[in-house]
């Protein structure tokens, strides 16, 4: 964005947005938004206290292998879809009920089916992530160029060998797409698992500021888990840029 | 010309697309070490045609031959160069070229000291790093051809492989290629739809009729390529080729 000329940095609207908030904060209009400033104070103490690394590795240790099994099982899922019309008949419908669903409502019965613990937090991470990640997949293997199949066939090459030297990298960009928005819905997963499941890591510290009225520190948490995952969005964005040369001319 | 044996043999091959009846009973005898052009209306089954004797296509009926024994599928006696160039677009140019030794399962070393080989063969030496989106499509042409030159396979299949560049780059594939003929001992199926271009480079050249196409005439132009490629086309039997060629096809356009 420019203003009369001067170029300014990237997400300099945040500044004002910070700004504004500041200005609410002082005012005291609301217990509900404290000013940014005290926030971020409580913020940098915050991040120090071992209650918060705990919550901070629960989350993440269930996010991580949410995120990394939607990935493993979505991408060739995906695939496999987009190459076989037999399979894709038999699941795209399910894949496309359960990629609008509104997954909070199947977490009461994940917790039957899967107990109390950080299994079906887990689960649900992953439940969260994986739909976006088939259907991408599935796309970018719909939109292959079909000669490059048939160059591969040609150069007598096996199922596995398409498989991986082909489909794969043909799909990339859209996988890639797909994971980014995955793992940004697999946050949305694993707190919303957190706070329904058990009452752990960042959940249980939202649940804990949030009936407690502790303002600052539920907007601190709020600010990190946002900033964490904008910084990992922003990483596949950059991934994805990277394979963008290709993307336009297959 | 003495004639040789075939290298390929197509004989009865009919090819339907559900109720599209693109090719019947056609035959057809490949000689070996020639180029046989495939000249045709748009439409008429030229590329199922390579296809199936490719491999890639299994047809309705007929038999296909290769050096004696029945196709089946893809084999390594035959190598493809696509009219899109078929290029993986993430591989560098080395890579590309050498794709085909990799599905065969050629060492790493081995197959780059051949994809250069072939890399200088086709003028593209000091691209080997290079990713297709930075060639011209000539130059993609040539990795594709570096790519089937590269398998060392007896029966190259080229469909339309000059039509995406331009004139001046096409007549310097086209003399590259009566050059490769000569020098390769291979043997050319080359599909084209440019009468000029067929009487040009081929040593047999095939007219199929349009759908369902069957061979409708055989010519072997005996144009002396020994006073240079540049004679060819002030060549009065060229000439009268491309004349006949063109009397026999335009009722079909028309
Ligand atoms: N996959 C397919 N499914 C159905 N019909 C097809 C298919 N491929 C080709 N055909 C039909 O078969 C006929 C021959 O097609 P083919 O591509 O072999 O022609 P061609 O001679 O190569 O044409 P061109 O010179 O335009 O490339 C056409 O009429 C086409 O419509
Ligand atoms: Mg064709």
């Amino acid at each position: 964005m420019t203003i009369h000329g001067y170029k300014l940095p990237m997400m300099s609207s945040l500044l004002v947005w910070g700004l504004l908030w500041e200005i609410v904060g002082q005012l005291d209009l609301t217990f509900f938004v404290p000013p940014l400033s005290e926030v971020l104070v409580t913020l940098f103490g915050l991040v120090q206290t071992p209650a918060f690394l705990r919550a901070l590795s629960t989350t993440a240790y269930a996010f991580w292998v949410g995120v990394i099994s939607a990935i493993v099982i979505g991408i060739p899922v995906g695939i496999l879809m987009g190459k076989s019309r037999l399979l894709d008949e038999l699941l795209l419908p399910w894949v496309n009920i359960f990629l609008s669903a509104p997954l909070t409502a199947l977490v009461p019965v994940l917790m039957v089916l899967f107990g109390f613990g950080t299994k079906t937090i887990i689960i649900t991470t992953a439940l969260f992530a994986v739909w976006i990640i088939i259907l991408n997949a599935r796309a970018g293997v719909r939109n292959i160029n079909r000669s490059l199949v048939e160059m591969s066939r040609s150069f007598g090459a096996s199922p596995l060998d398409a498989f991986f030297k082909i489909y794969f990298w043909a799909a990339l960009p859209e996988i890639l797409g797909g994971v980014r928005i995955g793992v940004i819905r697999a946050v949305k997963g694993v707190i919303i698992g957190q706070l329904l499941i058990s009452i752990v890591g960042f959940g249980a510290l939202f649940e804990l500021y949030s009936s407690n009225f502790l303002m600052a520190e539920f907007w601190a948490v709020l600010i990190v888990l946002f900033a964490l995952a904008f910084t990992l969005s922003e990483f596949l964005a950059f991934l994805e840029r990277k394979v963008a040369y290709y993307a336009a001319s297959r | 010309m003495p004639v040789t044996d075939s290298a390929v043999s197509v004989r009865n091959v009919s090819k339907s697309y559900g109720q599209v009846e693109a090719l019947r009973d056609l035959s057809l005898e490949f000689p070996r070490g020639q180029l046989t052009s495939l000249l045709g209306p748009s439409g008429c089954g030229k590329t199922t045609l390579l296809k199936i004797i490719a491999g890639l296509l299994p047809a309705s009926s007929g038999t296909i031959e290769v050096g004696g024994k029945a196709v089946v599928g893809p084999g390594p006696d035959r190598a493809f160069v696509f009219q899109d160039f078929a290029l993986l677009p993430w591989a560098s140019v080395i890579r590309n070229v050498a794709f085909g030794l990799e599905l065969r399962g050629v060492a790493r070393s081995e197959r780059e000291a051949k994809a250069e080989k072939y890399i200088r063969e086709v003028g593209l030496a000091g691209f080997e790093k290079s990713f297709p989106h930075e060639l011209s499509g000539g130059m993609r042409q040539r990795v594709g051809l570096a790519r089937a030159l590269s398998v060392d396979a007896q029966v190259l299949l080229l469909d339309e492989p000059f039509s995406a560049v331009d004139e001046q780059t096409r007549r310097k594939f086209q003399e590259d290629l009566i050059a490769l003929v000569q020098n390769e001992n291979k043997t050319f199926i080359f599909v084209t739809h440019s009468i000029e271009e067929a009487v040009y480079v081929s040593d047999q050249i095939a007219i199929l009729l349009p759908r369902p196409s069957r061979v409708h005439e055989i010519i072997r132009p005996s144009i002396s390529r020994a006073q240079g490629l540049g004679s060819i086309r002030r060549d009065p039997e060229y000439l009268d080729i491309v004349d006949e060629i063109w009397a026999s096809l335009r009722s079909y356009v028309e």
